[in-house]
C-alpha cells in the first residue's frame, strides 16, 4: 500500500512538473535517467533475479526504436502505437532469446546476446527504408494538448514507462515467479530437479525483460528526432545496464532504481561538464569498483553499514 | 551479385590469409577462455591495447613485428596481475563468481577502449613497414604483402603454442589444470601458480596479435567489440581449448567471411562471425574440434 501511494505520489509530481516552468534542460536529462531505470530494472529480472548475464540490452532497445519508426513512417502511429510495437518486437525476441537458455548459460549465453545485438545492427544498416547506415531524420508531431513541448510529454510517458517496469519487476520478485528464478540462479538442476519450471520461467523472464527493454527504446528516435544503428545498438546500453543494477545491488526491485538514478545523474553531468568519453569511463570504473570492492551495491553497503551501528 | 569460380577462388585464398589471421588473435582467448574457463570478455581490447603499444614502439622506428615481440614480456606481467586480481576476487571467494567476473572482464573492456580514446582519441591509427601497402603478384591474383607476413606469424605462433602444450613440462600442467584441478593439487602442483603462469601467456601472446592486428589495418579503439565475436567465434568453434582446432576455425571464419564481402559486400561482413557464433552455440556449443 505504502508502495502505491508513493508512485501516485510520484506521478502527480511529475506531470505537475511537465506543466510548470521548470527549464526544459531538466526533461531532457531526466527522460534519458527515466530511461535507464527502465533498461536497468528490464536487466534485473533476467540478470539479477535468474543469474543470466545479457550484453545485448541495445539489441531490444535498438529494435524497440526501429519498430517505432517503421510504424511511424509507413503509418504515423501515435506514440502509444509505437511503443506497443517496441514491447511486441523485444517481447518476441526475448522469446527467442529464451530459447537459447535451454542450451546456453554464463558467459556462452552473454557471448550470445552480443551476437544477437550485431546481427540486428547489421540488419538495419543493410535496411534501405529506415535509412540504413546514415540513419534517418524524423518530424516530430505537435505535442498533444497539456504539454508545453514534445520532450515535456515524453518525459511524463517515460516516468509512466519506469514506473510500470518497477512495478513489474517488484511483483516478480515477490510472487512465485521470482522464488522460482532465484532458485535457477543459486543452481539450476537442483530447481529443476525440486519441479520448478525452470523454462516457463526463464522465457516469462525474457519475455517481459524483452518488452520492457524494446518498449523503453521506441520512444528514443522520437527524442531525438533521428535514428541511426550505430548509436541504436551500441554495446554501451549494455554495459550501463548491466552496470547498474551491480551498482544498486541485484537481489531487490530498488536496487537497479538506486543504480540508476545514482549512475544516471553522475553520467548526465559528466556528460555535460566534461565529455561524453569519460561517461563511459566512469561506468566502466564503477562497475569494477562495486563488483570486486561491494558485491551486493549500494543495498549490501547500507544492510552493513546500519548492522555495524547497531 | 556477381559470381564466377575466378572471383570465388580469390575470395578463398584471401580467406585462408584471414583465417589465419583470425585463428592468431584467437589463440590467447582458448588458452585464457578455452583451457582456464577464464570468462575473458577483455581479451580484444588488450588486443587492441596491444596494438596501440606497438604503435608507440614502432614509432621509436622499431619493425612492428619486432616491436610486438618486444611487448610480450610486458603483456605476460600485465597478464599474471590480471589473473591474480581475478582470482583472489572472485574464483577464491567461489559464490556467484559467474556473473561478477562477467561484469568484471566486460567492465575492464571499457576501461581498456575508454582508456585509449582519452589518449589516442578516436581516429584511426596505422604503422609504417616496408611490407605494408604493396602486394606479392601471383598470376592474376594480388596477395597483400602484409596478410602474408600476418599468415606467417600468426603460423608460428599457432605451431609454437601447440607445441609448447604438448611437449613441454608446464605446457602439459597448464593442460592437466584444465582437465582436472584437484587431481593436480593431489600430485602437489600449484593450480593457481600454474594458471597465472597459463593467463600471462595468453595475454603475452596478444600483444603479438595486437601487432598483426595493426599490421593487417587501421586500428581504432572500438575495434574490440567487434572482435569479441571474431574471436569468441573461433575459440567456440573449435572446441575450447583446442590450438589445432582454432587454426581450422579460423580458416573456416576467415574463408566464409571473405566470400560473403565478395558476393554481398562489407555491410555484411560484420555479421558473419557473430552469425557462425551462434549458429554453433545452438547447434554444437562443444565445437568441431572439441577436446
Amino acid at each position: 500500500m505504502k508502495y502505491w501511494i508513493s508512485v501516485a505520489v510520484l506521478l502527480i509530481v511529475a506531470f505537475a512538473a511537465a506543466l510548470s516552468g521548470v527549464n526544459e534542460y531538466f526533461f531532457y536529462a531526466g527522460y534519458i535517467v527515466l530511461t535507464f531505470v527502465v533498461l536497468a530494472t528490464a536487466w534485473n529480472i533476467l540478470g539479477g533475479y535468474a543469474g543470466y548475464v545479457n550484453f545485448g540490452t541495445g539489441a531490444f532497445f535498438g529494435f524497440g526504436s526501429y519498430a517505432a519508426v517503421v510504424l511511424f513512417k509507413a503509418l504515423g502511429a501515435p506514440l502509444i502505437v509505437q511503443i506497443a510495437a517496441g514491447a511486441a518486437i523485444g517481447a518476441a525476441l526475448g522469446f527467442g532469446v529464451g530459447i537459447m537458455t535451454l542450451r546456453l548459460r554464463g558467459i556462452f549465453f552473454a557471448i550470445a546476446t552480443v551476437a544477437i545485438l550485431f546481427i540486428a545492427e547489421t540488419l538495419m544498416v543493410n535496411w534501405r527504408y529506415v535509412g540504413g547506415a546514415t540513419g534517418l531524420q524524423l518530424l516530430r508531431p505537435e505535442a498533444t494538448a497539456p504539454f508545453g513541448s514534445y520532450t515535456r510529454m515524453l518525459f511524463v510517458v517515460m516516468t509512466l514507462l519506469a514506473v510500470i517496469a518497477v512495478s513489474v519487476a517488484r511483483y516478480i520478485q515477490t510472487s512465485w515467479i521470482g522464488r522460482g528464478l532465484r532458485a535457477i540462479r543459486d543452481s539450476e538442476e537442483a530447481a529443476e530437479c525440486s519441479g520448478v519450471p525452470t523454462l516457463r520461467l526463464k522465457l516469462i523472464a525474457c519475455v517481459v525483460s524483452g518488452a520492457l527493454m524494446g518498449a523503453a527504446g521506441a520512444p528514443m528516435p522520437m527524442y531525438l528526432s533521428f535514428i541511426e544503428p550505430a548509436s541504436s545498438f551500441s554495446l554501451n546500453w549494455g554495459v550501463s545496464a548491466l552496470a547498474m543494477p551491480m551498482i544498486g545491488g541485484t537481489g531487490h526491485w530498488i536496487g537497479p532504481v538506486i543504480g540508476a538514478l545514482l549512475l544516471g545523474s553522475v553520467q548526465q553531468i559528466v556528460t555535460v561538464t566534461i565529455s561524453n568519453e569519460i561517461n563511459v569511463l566512469v561506468v566502466g570504473v564503477l562497475l569494477v569498483l562495486f563488483v570486486v570492492l561491494a558485491p551486493d551495491g549500494v543495498i549490501g553497503l547500507f544492510k552493513r553499514w546500519t548492522r555495524s551501528s547497531r | 551479385m556477381i559470381f564466377s569460380f575466378d572471383l570465388l577462388f580469390e575470395a578463398v585464398l584471401f580467406g585462408v590469409l584471414l583465417g589465419c589471421f583470425y585463428a592468431a588473435v584467437s589463440i590467447g582467448l582458448s588458452v585464457s577462455f578455452g583451457l582456464l574457463d577464464v570468462p575473458h570478455v577483455a581479451h580484444p581490447a588488450l588486443m587492441v591495447l596491444g596494438s596501440y603499444c606497438t604503435f608507440i614502439v614502432a614509432g621509436w622506428g622499431l619493425d612492428p613485428i619486432v616491436a610486438g615481440v618486444v611487448l610480450m614480456p610486458v603483456f605476460f606481467v600485465l597478464g599474471v596481475l590480471i589473473y591474480r586480481f581475478y582470482y583472489e576476487t572472485f574464483e577464491k571467494r567461489g559464490t556467484e563468481a559467474g556473473v561478477r567476473g562477467l561484469a568484471f572482464f566486460f567492465g575492464l573492456a571499457f576501461i581498456i577502449e575508454v582508456g585509449l580514446i582519452l589518449v589516442f582519441g578516436v581516429d584511426q591509427r596505422t604503422v609504417q613497414a616496408p611490407y605494408i601497402g604493396s602486394s606479392l603478384a601471383l598470376g592474376e591474383y594480388r596477395l597483400p604483402y602484409r596478410m602474408l607476413v600476418a599468415f606467417g606469424v600468426a603460423l608460428c605462433l599457432t605451431v609454437v603454442l601447440t607445441l609448447y602444450l604438448s611437449k613441454t613440462f608446464t605446457g602439459r600442467a597448464i593442460k592437466a589444470v584444465a582437465q582436472d584441478e584437484p587431481a593436480l593439487r593431489l600430485m602437489g602442483a600449484n593450480p593457481v601458480r600454474i594458471k597465472q603462469w597459463a593467463f600471462g601467456i595468453a595475454t603475452g601472446v596478444s600483444a603479438l596479435a595486437g601487432a598483426m592486428l595493426i599490421i593487417v589495418g587501421p586500428v581504432e579503439p572500438a575495434l574490440d567489440r567487434l572482435y569479441i565475436g571474431r574471436t569468441f567465434c573461433v575459440v567456440v568453434l573449435a572446441g575450447l581449448g583446442s590450438m589445432t582446432g582454432t587454426l581450422g576455425a579460423g580458416l573456416i571464419l576467415g574463408i566464409s567471411e571473405s566470400i560473403v564481402l565478395m558476393m554481398f559486400g562489407a555491410s555484411w561482413a560484420p555479421a558473419v562471425a557473430f552469425g557462425l557464433l551462434l549458429v554453433v552455440l545452438g547447434i554444437r556449443p562443444q565445437g568441431l574440434f572439441g577436446r
